[in-house]
């Protein structure tokens, strides 16, 4: 059988077809539920075979024919991470399911804050990462097309490497951009690639197998005899390099969990823990088939083909060498499979980052949330069918720029050597609370700066050579393969151990200096404690962690105590004992109406439906909607202190109101009292006027009623002077109280004129000072030093009583019967003792004040008998009455106001 | 790694559990210790380093070694499914 260039052609169509179809099936399956073997561990340990790339399938034997054992390296890292799963993918995949991860980019951003930039940074390095890997599939594809095209009848696309690496990426971003970004599916799941990428697997590992297979038994004849070969082999499998085995083995390590590809099928597209647990051993196992023929291939190459054969392509022109061309084809379908494979799921990982962590951010900025909302879902989608297309183009600029000389896994490792710089923000990230989005960023830039100056660069020739001689601005500690001096290394190690050193170096530097926000540190939490969180999904059951989840988010917008409640309420309605009821349809729409009260129907439809529906929702999702919903609770808190506040202030104005419509009652009657109290000498003068009027009195009777009228009307005066005096205190115009010592010196007759020059404050209550006859014992009222207006009262009431100042006392001296029994006992005399104390009318209305007014002054009895023994207490205890002392004494908190004719006007303080 | 509420005795079959995790997690590290054997082989021409077969033979040993093991704790640890009542370690 002859093989012509277009027959090649069109068996990869057929195969590519055929992978369509699969891919069909596969989603077609998954709409109709029929998904269940579609997520058995079979198909996710396959789907994980994308590791294994041309770069495997080829490359590998390449690597052993030059480079001995070390091509294991790259494969035992990878192998020692699956094996360690319990330690390290679980709680990569826990976080990645429990937060819906979408990307590696997606994950730095969501543990650091959710920063768009961490997403920014690490989405630019993995492209720039990516693309000497995109290059390196295309380029063994025009490798193997030419492989074949030697000395075969073909077309100009066999002379033309480019030419069917143009057309390969074409295809490639059809297929992708058909499958992968079709729809936007918000768990980033693509059932249809997965089954593809499974197939593909299968069909790689078949082909190295078979071409293996046909290499011992076939060429070598059998394992001993393979094995006698191989020691015989003049290349050394051993080298001696312990340093670049042991770089290596790390490298592939690091570079196995943060490829984006990897990261998407091993994280994005898990399950559960199940597939996990299958895949820890099985991928080893997988990796471990595809290396076993290596060697063998490779020896058996060296010995065989002619001098010079690119060993890359041993695996192809082995078999086509030896004429068997249905086994070369397989083997060409094998390398087209791990080719296509990688470059399709890598595109979708990249494609994803870029439309979700560069192209959304830009769009949304600057635009309100209705229109933009709208519009995303087409603008993503876009920028995804653009962004496949973008880094297919970049992958292809890489291939022809670098030409088809390099060895695969040299630039495979560039990759790897990028990517891994995600390493040090990853692992801190998921293992170290105080990691921070600063530290992060900073390691990242310059692991990414150092990667790139030292390695990226220098593979496609954009360094001068002068610069690698003598560094950049002669400069030599920046040469880029010999950076600070350190010379004489592997470039890749040198390159790998400053970058990582560096970076891991600033990450922990800054994060240690800088501050998390409050974001950053929860999510920090969250991802730190993944598997003590509550709202962790379980691998298997989801019935009762719905419930849980509900439960827990329901608590954040009700309060945990009222959800709680709630709950019991409803798991008692079922007839279930603790607190967790069954997800029925009536209890999810009595959570939702119990929800629609904090925060609105349309956002409790949305929790709860996120919830019950069964899709993978973390209380971090909906701390939004919570936090606004504690946020509203926060402000009708504030509101209903405000309006406790303001019913305070009404009632203390109410309080006020009334007690200044009393106050002006008393007011009132105080005036009526007043106006009465004047007209009695008024009657008096009108009436002894009328009667001097008349003929034939006697000269001693005119003078005697010229005299009554005289006194009266002198009596009216005083009246009315000190209803005046009485005015300025009432209107608040001086203190109501007097120092208590001028009070008690009032009574004494003042230096000029009879005023009582020592009182204080002088201004009113001074001018009716001790006026008129400054006798203490005289029958007629003489002014005192009262500074005080309830003071003022009595004595008015005092002087209309006609001099005696007896009313107040009936009115006022209960509080200080104890006092008037003591000062008779002491003195002897029981009867005599008075004393009359006054409560300013204001203050104690209740009391003194209304006797007062309903007493009424002019309805007093005249010279009852306490008058009488007032004035002898007074006569006998000196000129003021009783001592000031012994009054106070007597009434512990009153004071003595003044003491007149006997009566010690004591005022007590409301 | 003693936590908060844990009983310092469990029951035998948690117990047993609780070392088969121990046992997943100490595989990685035998297995990368078997691996960096070859640190200590000499140099090709410094000595005598081993066969090629042998060297080839020791590395696909100590990798197939590792998975069977892993395959029989994977087994070992999903019949013993998740444990509902403690909570998993993380370690």
């Amino acid at each position: 059988m002859t093989l012509t260039f277009n027959t090649l052609v069109a068996v990869s169509l057929v195969y590519v077809a055929l992978l369509f179809a699969v891919a069909f099936a596969a989603e077609r399956g998954a709409r109709r539920g029929r998904d269940r073997w579609l997520r058995s561990p079979l198909v996710y340990t396959l789907s994980l075979s994308i590791y294994c790339t041309a770069w495997t399938f080829y490359g590998a034997v390449g690597y052993a024919a030059r480079s001995g054992l070390e091509f294991l390296t790259i494969y035992l890292g990878p192998s020692l991470v699956m094996i360690g799963w319990w330690w390290t993918l679980r709680r990569l995949v826990r976080i990645g399911r429990a937060q819906r991860i979408t990307s590696i980019a997606d994950l730095l951003s969501a543990r650091f804050g959710k920063s768009g930039p961490i997403g920014a940074i690490v989405t630019l390095m993995a492209v720039a990462g990516i693309t000497p890997y995109i290059a390196l599939q295309l380029q063994s594809i025009s490798l193997s097309f030419a492989a074949f095209a030697q000395g075969m009848a073909g077309g100009r696309m066999a002379e033309d490497a480019g030419l069917v690496a143009i057309w390969t990426a074409a295809g490639l971003a059809l297929f992708t951009v058909l499958f992968g970004t079709r729809n936007l599916d918000p768990s980033e799941r693509h059932h249809g690639i997965v089954m593809a990428i499974a197939v593909e697997a299968v069909v790689k590992l078949v082909a190295l197998l078979a071409v293996g297979v046909f290499v011992v038994w076939g060429l070598a004849g059998g394992v001993a005899a393979t094995l006698e070969r191989i020691d015989a082999s003049p290349v050394p499998l051993w080298q001696g390099e312990g340093a670049r085995w042991a770089g290596l083995i790390l490298l592939s390590a690091a570079a196995f969990v943060t490829l984006p590809r990897m990261f998407h099928v091993m994280v994005v597209e898990n399950e559960d823990d199940r597939q996990l647990a299958v895949a820890s051993w099985a991928f080893p196992l997988y990796v471990l088939a595809m290396s076993l023929f290596v060697v063998p291939i490779a020896v058996m190459g060296l010995d065989r083909l002619p001098a010079g054969s690119n060993p890359d392509l041993f695996v192809l022109t082995l078999p086509l060498a030896e004429g068997e061309v249905a086994l070369s084809l397989l083997s060409f379908l094998g390398g087209f499979s791990s080719a296509t494979s990688m470059v399709i799921v890598a595109t979708i990982a990249l494609s994803t980052m870029v439309s979700n962590h560069i192209v959304a951010p830009l769009f949304l900025r600057g635009r309100p949330a209705e229109q933009s909302s709208r519009d995303l879902r087409r603008v993503v989608l876009l920028s995804r069918r653009l962004s496949v297309a973008g880094v297919l183009a970049l992958g292809y600029l890489y291939f022809r720029w670098t030409g088809t000389g390099a060895a695969l896994s040299a630039i495979g490792l560039i990759a790897f050597a990028g990517v891994a710089q995600i390493l040090p923000a990853m692992v801190g990230g998921l293992v170290w609370r105080g990691a921070t989005a600063r530290g992060a960023g900073a390691g990242l830039l310059v692991g990414a700066a150092v990667w790139a100056w030292t390695l990226f660069l220098p593979s496609f020739g954009a360094l001068p050579p002068e610069v690698h001689a003598a560094g950049p601005w002669g400069l030599d500690w920046l040469r880029p393969h010999a950076l600070f001096g350190l010379e004489g290394m592997d470039p890749l190690l040198h390159s790998v151990l400053w970058s990582l050193a560096l970076n891991t170096l600033v990450f922990l530097g800054v994060s240690l200096v800088t501050f998390p926000s409050p974001v950053e540190r929860l999510q920090g939490e969250a991802f730190v404690n993944i598997f003590d969180s509550a709202v962790a999904p379980r691998a298997v059951g989801r019935g009762g962690g719905e419930a849980e989840e509900l439960l827990v988010i329901a608590g954040r917008v009700l309060g945990q105590d009222a959800a709680l409640d709630f709950f019991r309420r409803e798991a008692e309605a079922q007839g279930q004992s603790g607190h967790l009821p069954d997800v029925t349809p009536a209890f999810v729409a009595a959570l939702e109406r119990q929800l629609a009260g904090s925060v609105g129907s349309a956002a409790a439809h949305a929790i709860v439906s996120q919830v019950a529906k069964g899709a993978t929702v973390t209380v971090e999702d909906l701390m939004a909607v919570a936090g606004e919903a504690q946020r509203i609770m926060d402000y009708s808190a504030r509101l209903e202190a405000k309006s406790a506040e303001l019913e305070r202030t009404a009632r203390a104005l109410r309080e006020a109101l009334g007690k200044l419509t009393r106050l002006a009652e008393q007011k009132d009657a105080f005036l009526s009292r007043i106006s009465h109290e004047l007209r009695t000498p008024m009657t008096a003068i009108r009436s002894f006027s009328a009667i001097l009027r008349e003929e034939g009195l006697r000269p001693e009777e005119v003078r005697r009623f010229a005299a009554i009228v005289e006194g009266e009307a002198e009596r009216l005066t005083q009246l009315l002077d000190e209803l005046l005096d009485l005015s300025i205190p009432a209107a608040g115009a001086h203190p109501a109280r007097p120092a208590r010592g001028a009070a008690v010196r009032c009574h004494r007759p003042g230096p000029g004129g009879g005023r009582g020059g020592a009182v204080r404050p002088p201004a009113g209550p001074a001018r009716s000072g001790c006026r008129g006859d400054p006798g203490l014992h005289g029958s007629r009222p003489s002014g005192t030093g009262v500074h005080q207006p309830g003071l003022q009262r009595a004595q008015v009431l005092r002087r209309t009583g006609s001099g005696a100042a007896h009313r107040g006392a009936s009115a006022g001296n209960r509080d200080c019967r104890g006092f008037h029994r003591q000062r008779a006992r002491n003195s002897g005399r029981r009867a005599r003792s008075g004393l009359r104390i006054l409560r300013p009318p204001a203050l104690c209305a209740g009391a003194g004040g209304a006797r007062w007014g309903g007493a009424g002054p002019g309805h007093l009895p005249r010279g009852d008998g306490k008058a009488g023994r007032i004035r002898d207490l007074s006569a006998r205890h000196g000129r003021g009455g009783l001592s000031r002392g012994a009054a106070a004494e007597a009434c512990p908190g009153g004071r003595i106001a003044c003491v007149v004719n006997g009566i010690s006007t004591i005022f007590l303080p409301a | 790694m003693a936590r908060r509420g844990r009983p310092p005795f469990l029951d035998r079959r948690r117990y047993r559990r609780t070392r088969l995790r121990d046992a997943a997690c100490l595989l990685p590290v035998l297995g990368a210790a078997l691996l960096l054997v070859p640190l200590l082989w000499p140099a090709s021409g410094q000595g005598t380093p081993p066969s090629n077969a042998g060297a080839l033979l020791y590395l696909f040993g100590v990798w197939a070694g590792p998975i069977l093991a892993a395959g029989i704790l994977s087994r070992l640890l999903r019949s013993g499914g998740q444990p509902e009542d403690a909570p998993e370690d993380g370690l």
